[in-house]
């Protein structure tokens, strides 16, 4: 009875009924089946082909739809058209140089590549655009069309079927430090490849990294012989997280709460790290987390990555929330990851963040728009976000080559969704653009794209992995 | 053999699930399961999954039949390299000591560089046997050539075979139920039953500091919802044990509550030991090493020592050899069997006439310091699944003296049925 839609939205029959049915996305390190294709917008750019040429990916000249290339369709009912000529076959996906897009003409000029790929893409397929800062775009034109790209790859987004997605990446072309194709890799890797599955409709921003500090392009293990320490990794998303990393080379700590030890320890053990059993709200927890990386690890262990994935839930309207009920969630979701970073963030403490360190947070679509009953977690989650773009900004950390970002996950199927009402919980899962629920390695892998070492240059960023849900689009 | 010096054999850490009560938490349970689980926890916390150990020593008191390769079974179905050895060992309550103390001789001599030590026990999953009738009935039925012998076999069958053996608590050469000898023990030495029941609230609430300080964060493991001791009463209070009726013993001079006796448990407890180097490869803590054991027994069935009284023994024999006195420890860990084996095992200690008498000595071994007793609690709060408290009080202590520091001193003394007792000292990395 529980799974009563999902039957009917699962079952042969529904699809002749018209029932959305949910494509099977592509994920893991697979790049798309088809062509790789590339179009430039305003102007000649390198950026992006030869951020390709570092992932050893040869893009193909895209369509442009023009008047004069169309051909006229007749169909059975007598009835003419202009449609734009077809791509040969299936492309994987579209990429878009727009960083040279000043004007309103430009525009056109993106409208003319996107339209041939919209029905041209495969399953699971991909368009990218890449753009500006529009900030620093400079005249009041250029920062409205740069800002411009922004509609139109959320509505891209929107219009696309068959698990493909389509996202924006914003980098720095006018500033002193400009990206470099190095900077771009890691995300133009993860958003071609199937570990961005469940990201679509999102704008993620690349700066410069120092180049001594990007490394390792395209590595499928880049986290070999790295610690990587995730809190509440007992089970769900946080297990997912910690066997992402486990599969790419790192070597685990897995925290939780000593009442989640036995899920814990099978963790641990199944992807061969290290069960640390802590809640992270005890005062000395960061020190904790430090000392048994320094002790497993030997004196010069140190942390590459720390995940603060463990978190917990106290809904109630808050016409009913008392101060426990909101200082709880407070206390795990947000102050305990503040304390443990202050420690960790010691260059001096033993088992602390490395240089060039990575802290990844969890925070939620609830964060970004509210939900009702949640005010104490949305809080808490909306505290994640404010903390990573804080610390994403801070020049010290900066000078480390340290960097601080966020995830945000919306509905993923997990045993806490499980337990949500049917017709509440089948909302969740159709009410985004790929019409179906995410699981929690699509959190882990985007959790483990913002930490890997090629993505030096991506920081204080917040990246939703909602599907473009529309809660809080 | 050779005079090679014998290396240290070190404890790296502990594992254990917390305690049920019996028929509680792990009422389906099997010894098993438990001592997997046990097993998987120890594993992730040291990073060992896949890895292959020296040898698994463990042990029940209570095993059924099915259960005769126990340990081995239980490596099998854990993260250990299935090519990790094990074997079962089994003396009563001082199983799990008894298995720290071989595998670190082992460790000594060098025949294995690593192991793990320990016990399991459920009261709640006890093995129950049929009565001689049914078994004899059955065992001719099954070796019966054909069907009329078979049917003659189980049609030989009485109503009256059909009740089962149930365990029982007590003593085969006695008929004594352990209570029953302790409570004639408790008498003995005047034990009253203010001082039971101090003691028995002290464990509780030891027990619960410790608890709620996270010192067993690395030392349990949560397992089957249970992520503490399911017997511990942390608002348990003397006044409120005062209450409480006796269950062992007669009359007037009956002492012995629910209250202050160990509570039938279930459980399992493990030890990670090694040699130094061992440790120090992996980058593992080294606690603190096993010194010296000591066993000893008693003649309990003429009644002419308690059953529970051979650590009284063994004690004295430990301390002579190692050169130390009963005063020279930062902790004591004495096994609750009942509040009334830890008090008269102390009372024999401080006797004149036992000491001289009983164990030969010039002079009493005098008092020991009751803060240093049992400090983080013991069996009566944390329960008592027989062969897992060796791995229980060992690990603890181990933790304790680490945190002490090096060269600091710990005695563990563990009763046992059979009027055994097992003891060791442990010493501080």
């Amino acid at each position: 009875m529980a799974d009563l839609v999902q039957l009917l939205t699962t079952n042969p029959l529904a699809k002749q009924l018209g029932v959305p049915q949910a494509t099977r996305l592509r994920r893991g390190r697979e790049l798309p089946a088809g062509p790789v294709v590339l179009g430039l917008a305003g102007g000649t750019s390198s950026l992006v082909r030869s951020s390709l040429e570092l992932l050893g990916v040869q893009p193909e000249d895209a369509l442009v739809d023009t008047p004069e290339t169309r051909t006229t369709q007749t169909d059975d009912k007598g009835r003419t058209r202009e449609v734009p000529t077809p791509y040969p076959g299936k492309i994987g996906a579209l990429l878009v140089d727009a960083t040279q897009v000043t004007s309103v003409a430009d525009l056109e000029t993106v409208r003319g590549l996107l339209r041939p790929a919209m029905k041209g893409l495969e399953p699971s397929g991909r368009v990218v655009v890449v753009g500006v800062e529009p900030e620093t775009a400079g005249a009041p034109t250029a920062v409205a069309t740069q800002q411009a790209l922004e509609g139109i790859v959320r509505s891209v987004g929107k219009e696309l079927r068959a698990g493909a997605t389509a996202n924006l990446v914003r980098v720095d072309l006018l500033t002193e430090e400009p990206t470099t194709a190095t900077d771009l890799a890691s995300t133009l890797s993860f958003l071609l490849e199937g570990r961005s599955a469940y990201v679509s409709g999102q704008v993620l921003h690349v700066g410069h990294a120092d180049p001594a500090r990007v490394v390792e392009i395209g590595n499928a293990r880049p986290f070999e012989g790295q610690v990587v320490v995730v809190t509440g990794a007992g089970r769900g998303i946080g297990a997912a997280i910690a066997e992402t990393f486990a599969r790419d080379g790192a070597l685990v700590v897995a925290v939780d709460v000593p009442a989640a030890g036995e899920g814990l320890a099978r963790v641990a053990n199944r992807i061969g790290g290290t069960a640390l059993q802590l809640d992270i709200t005890t005062p000395d927890a960061g020190r904790r987390i430090a000392a048994h990386v320094a002790q497993r690890f030997g004196d010069a262990g140190r942390i590459h990555t720390i995940v603060h994935n463990a978190g917990i839930t106290r809904d109630k309207l808050l016409a009913n929330t008392d101060e426990e009920r909101w200082g709880s969630v407070l206390e795990v979701n947000l102050a305990a990851q503040i304390r443990i970073n202050e420690v960790l963030l010691d260059p001096a403490l033993p088992g602390g963040l490395d240089e060039a360190g990575r802290i990844v947070g969890v925070a939620s679509t609830s964060g970004i728009a509210g939900n009702r009953g949640q005010t104490n977690y949305a809080a808490s989650k909306a505290g994640v976000i404010g903390l990573v773009r804080a610390m994403g900004a801070d020049p010290r950390l900066a000078e480390r080559g340290i960097t601080v970002n966020a995830v945000a996950p919306g509905f993923i199927e997990t045993e806490m969704t499980a337990r949500i009402p049917l017709a509440t919980r089948e909302v969740g899962r159709r009410i985004n653009s790929l019409q179906q629920g995410g699981r929690p390695v699509d959190v882990a892998e985007t959790i483990a794209y913002l930490a890997e070492p090629a993505s030096a240059a991506v920081t204080g960023q917040v990246l939703r992995v909602c599907g473009q849900s529309q809660l809080g689009a | 053999m050779s005079d090679q010096t014998l290396r240290d054999a070190v404890i790296v850490g502990g594992n254990r699930i917390p305690f049920g009560k019996a028929g509680g938490a792990y009422a389906s349970a099997s010894n098993q399961s438990m001592l997997t689980a046990a097993l998987d926890g120890l594993v992730a916390r040291f990073g060992l999954a896949g890895e292959q150990v020296g040898e698994v020593a463990a042990g029940a008191v209570l095993k059924h039949s099915r259960d005769f390769n126990l340990t081995r079974e239980a490596v099998l179905g854990s993260a250990l390299a299935p090519t990790t050895p094990a074997y079962d060992l089994q003396q009563a309550c001082g199983t799990g000591l008894e298995t720290v103390i071989q595998v670190s001789h082992k460790i000594r001599l060098g025949q294995i560089d690593s192991g793990i030590a320990g016990g399991v026990d459920s009261a709640s999953d006890a093995p129950i046997a049929v009565g001689e009738g049914l078994r004899k009935a059955l065992l001719r039925a099954s070796s019966a050539k054909t069907p009329m012998q078979r049917v003659k076999a189980l049609a030989g069958i009485r109503p009256g075979d059909l009740a089962p053996e149930t365990p029982r608590n007590s003593e085969p050469r006695t008929g004594l139920s352990m209570g029953e000898h302790q409570a004639r023990t408790a008498r003995e030495w005047g034990i009253t039953r203010e001082a039971q029941d101090e003691l028995a609230a002290a464990s509780h609430h030891n027990l619960a500091r410790a608890w709620d300080s996270g010192f067993f964060d690395d030392l349990a493991t949560g397992f089957l919802k249970l992520s503490r001791d399911q017997g511990l009463r942390a608002d348990t209070s003397v006044e409120k044990l005062a209450t409480l009726k006796p269950v062992f013993g007669t009359g007037e001079g009956a002492t012995m509550t629910a209250g202050n006796s160990t509570p039938l448990s279930d459980g399992a407890a493990l030890v990670l030991l090694s040699s130094r180097e061992w440790a120090q490869e992996r980058s593992l803590p080294v606690l603190a090493r096993l010194v010296d054991a000591e066993v000893a027994a008693v003649d309990y069935v003429s009644g002419e020592e308690g059953l529970l009284m051979a650590p009284a023994y063994a004690v004295p024999r430990l301390l002579a050899r190692q050169g130390l006195t009963l005063q020279d420890f930062d902790y004591y860990e004495i096994h609750e069997a009942f509040a009334s084996t830890v008090l008269a095992t102390l009372a024999a200690w401080e006797s004149e006439e036992f000491c001289r008498d009983r164990l030969g000595l010039d002079a009493p071994l005098g008092a020991v310091d009751r803060d240093r007793l049992n400090v983080h609690g013991s069996s009566l709060a944390a329960g008592h699944p027989f062969a897992a408290t060796g791995g229980r009080i060992v690990a603890g202590l181990a933790k304790m003296l680490s945190q002490k520091g090096p060269g600091s001193r710990g005695l563990v003394s563990i009763c046992a049925a059979g009027g055994q007792g097992v003891v060791a000292i442990l010493e501080g990395c």
